[in-house]
């Protein structure tokens, strides 16, 4: 202990510091995992501020009344832009939207997550995984070529070939696996030992099912219905393909019809050999419309964030 | 003789009881059945789908040959018009993804789960990320056409290869951060451990353990927003792809990446547009090309997924 070490082996501070190349490598390395993660937020600045800069330009140069004059409807090249007919469009294709994918989705989560044996659910659950990957064009195409002839026409009384009816039930199959997704991961989320308890108490599992799982998973089956119910409002091609009215469209709530919605409008904008010209505020339109779109989108996403987050913390 | 009869009767009694008919559970039953249709009907679509695109693109294909239909350049003609442009661009577009996408998006997932502390900025990227993951695509496009094609036109050219293929980059980089993200995450901490055990220093941990391990699960997430890519339309229409016959003369690589162009799912929407019969059968042969693309990209995540799916 009390030896004195022998001369030239002693440690001094500058053998404990490191390779300072080592070092220096390190911080670069740090400097550059950041910058990429920071980006995102960049690319987040940049969505907004395009989207104001052009969107401020519109209302600017617009007549405001003219934004709200439903007999006028939204032909941008006409210079009309009653923004609640294509909210309307929206909401009309949603909603269809979801009644198909709320029923499949759900009854889907809770067969693969309760009932299904492992076999069975490693087998379907990729299929359904397989429809979740099929590209919105395609899904487009089947609505017009086979929704709107075989089911719609079946249901309306005065069918036309491009109807928001096709389109809805198409972006319903769509976002259904997205729904059936996330409400399986909630329902996989809640305790066994729930499940335990109910049997112990003698319920069928029925009975466990609808008033165990289900309550107790329901923050995530809302988080699981915003979610494909954001996609369905920003679902674009299908409606671009399926619903019709290219150009513009009036106030409609006929499902059997065409209409337009925010995004379709926003596609029938952009092609085109004369791209985006028309009257003045026909391209500023695009990104007032965006805005509105980039908005509604956000919220539900935040306000399903929310819900998923109330599941993660109970469990 | 007789307490044993009577313990027989209980026990009869007691099991007539318990297997009885009223016992099996009709409701339930119906209830399970009626969950498992939920989860057909959506497969019964798939396919429907899938038949009723075969089925309209059988003449085509026993008149020209799917061959054919490749090899052949946009036309104005249904029977002389092909898709192997669109082929070539979706081609492209994908290698912008490959090139920007990947790197940026697993660098930003390793730092957000390796390097960030819990700061609020650091909570404000990750929510940051999963929103931008939600934002349709449609505004990405918008978001291409205002950046890539107005303000910086005099670098990409305006509305060309190089405007679309960063606009693809950036949409699919949050699903790459997540997805990479959720690999990383589920490395158990013991390997890091590992690592730091023998003297490695942060990056080096990172480079031999922590990557590797989450190699396959990296590589689905990868997959996957390669085949987002390959479908996605609404942007590159945005953007401004061409949507008529276009000739490419192009010497340079940067003159090719400045020209114009078009991608298999902006033909497919083009012709599905089109009122002629002979577009209506030859479209469906487009979305048999585009669908043997993205599906096989979807099929090999899930079997990377299943093979790879490690416990630890």
């Amino acid at each position: 202990m009390g030896q004195a070490a022998p001369p030239g082996s002693s440690l001094s501070l500058k053998d404990l510091r490191g390779s300072p190349q080592r070092i220096r490598r390190e911080r670069i390395v740090r400097g550059l995992f950041f910058g990429a993660a920071a980006l995102s937020i960049v690319i987040s600045g940049a969505i907004v501020l395009s989207l104001f800069g052009e969107a401020l330009t519109f209302l600017r140069n617009v007549d405001l009344g003219a934004l709200f004059e439903p007999t006028g409807g939204w032909f941008p090249r006409r210079g009309r832009f009653d923004v609640f007919t294509i909210i309307t469009g929206t909401l009309v294709v949603s909603l269809i939207a979801m009644l198909v994918a709320a029923p499949l989705g759900l009854g889907a989560a809770l067969y693969l997550s309760e009932y299904a044996k492992p076999r069975v659910r490693k087998f379907l659950k990729p299929i359904l995984e397989i429809l979740a990957g099929v590209p919105s064009v395609v899904m487009g195409y089947f609505a017009l070529t086979w929704i709107a002839p075989n089911l719609i026409d079946s249901v309306c009384a005065a069918p036309k070939a491009f109807n928001l009816g096709a389109a809805g039930i198409a972006v319903g199959l769509l976002i259904t696996p997205l729904v059936a997704s996330v409400a399986e991961d909630s329902f996989r989320s809640v305790p066994m030992a729930l499940r335990e308890a109910s049997y112990g108490m003698g319920a069928r599992q029925r009975t466990t099912v609808t008033s165990i799982v289900f309550p107790a998973a329901v923050s995530g089956v809302v988080a699981s219905l915003i979610l494909g119910l954001s996609r369905a409002i920003g679902e674009t091609m299908v409606v671009a393909i399926a619903a019709g009215a290219t150009g513009g469209s009036l106030f409609t709530l006929d499902p059997c019809g065409p209409g337009q919605t925010m995004t379709a409008a926003m596609t029938s904008l952009a092609i085109g050999s004369d791209q985006v010209r028309g009257s003045e505020g026909t391209f500023e339109s695009l990104f007032f419309v965006g805005l509105v779109l980039f908005f509604i989108t956000l919220m539900l996403n935040l306000l399903s964030e929310r819900f998923v987050r109330r599941v993660r913390q109970r469990y | 003789m007789a307490a044993r009869t009577e313990a027989l009767t209980t026990r009869d009694i007691v099991l007539k009881d318990l297997t009885k008919g009223a016992r099996t559970d009709i409701k339930g039953q119906g209830f399970q059945i009626l969950l498992l249709l939920s989860l057909l009907i959506s497969l019964l679509f798939l396919v429907v789908l899938l038949l009723d695109i075969f089925f309209n693109a059988l003449p085509v294909l026993q008149e020209r040959g799917i061959s054919d239909v490749i090899e052949k350049p946009v036309s104005s003609l249904a029977e002389r018009a092909g898709v192997s442009q669109g082929i070539y661009g979706s081609l492209l577009l994908t290698a912008f993804v490959v090139v920007i996408a990947f790197p940026l998006g697993i660098g930003a997932a390793v730092y957000l789960e390796e390097y960030a502390a819990d700061t609020r900025f650091n909570r404000f990227i990750n929510v940051n990320v999963r929103n931008l993951a939600g934002v349709p695509s449609v505004v990405f496009g918008l978001l291409g056409l205002a950046l890539f094609v107005k303000l910086f036109s005099s670098f990409t050219g305006g509305r060309t290869v190089l405007s679309a293929g960063l606009t693809l980059a950036i949409l699919v980089l949050p699903l790459v951060i997540i997805t990479a993200a959720e690999a990383i995450r589920a490395v158990p901490n013991s390997i890091r451990e590992a690592g730091y055990g023998v003297g490695a220093t942060k990056w080096e941990v990172i480079r031999s353990h922590v990557l590797p391990s989450a190699a396959p699960g990296i590589l689905t997430g990868t997959v996957l927003s390669l085949s987002r890519a390959i479908g996605e339309t609404a942007p590159l229409l945005m953007v401004g792809a061409v949507s008529g016959f276009f000739a490419v003369q192009a010497d340079t690589v940067w003159d090719r990446l400045q020209s114009n162009f078009t991608a298999l799912p902006v033909i497919v929407y083009n012709w599905a547009r089109q009122p002629s019969e002979g577009f209506r059968e030859l479209v469906s042969v487009a979305i048999i090309v585009l669908l043997v693309l993205t599906l096989s990209a979807n099929a090999i995540a899930i079997v990377l997924r299943n093979r790879y799916d490690r416990k630890w």
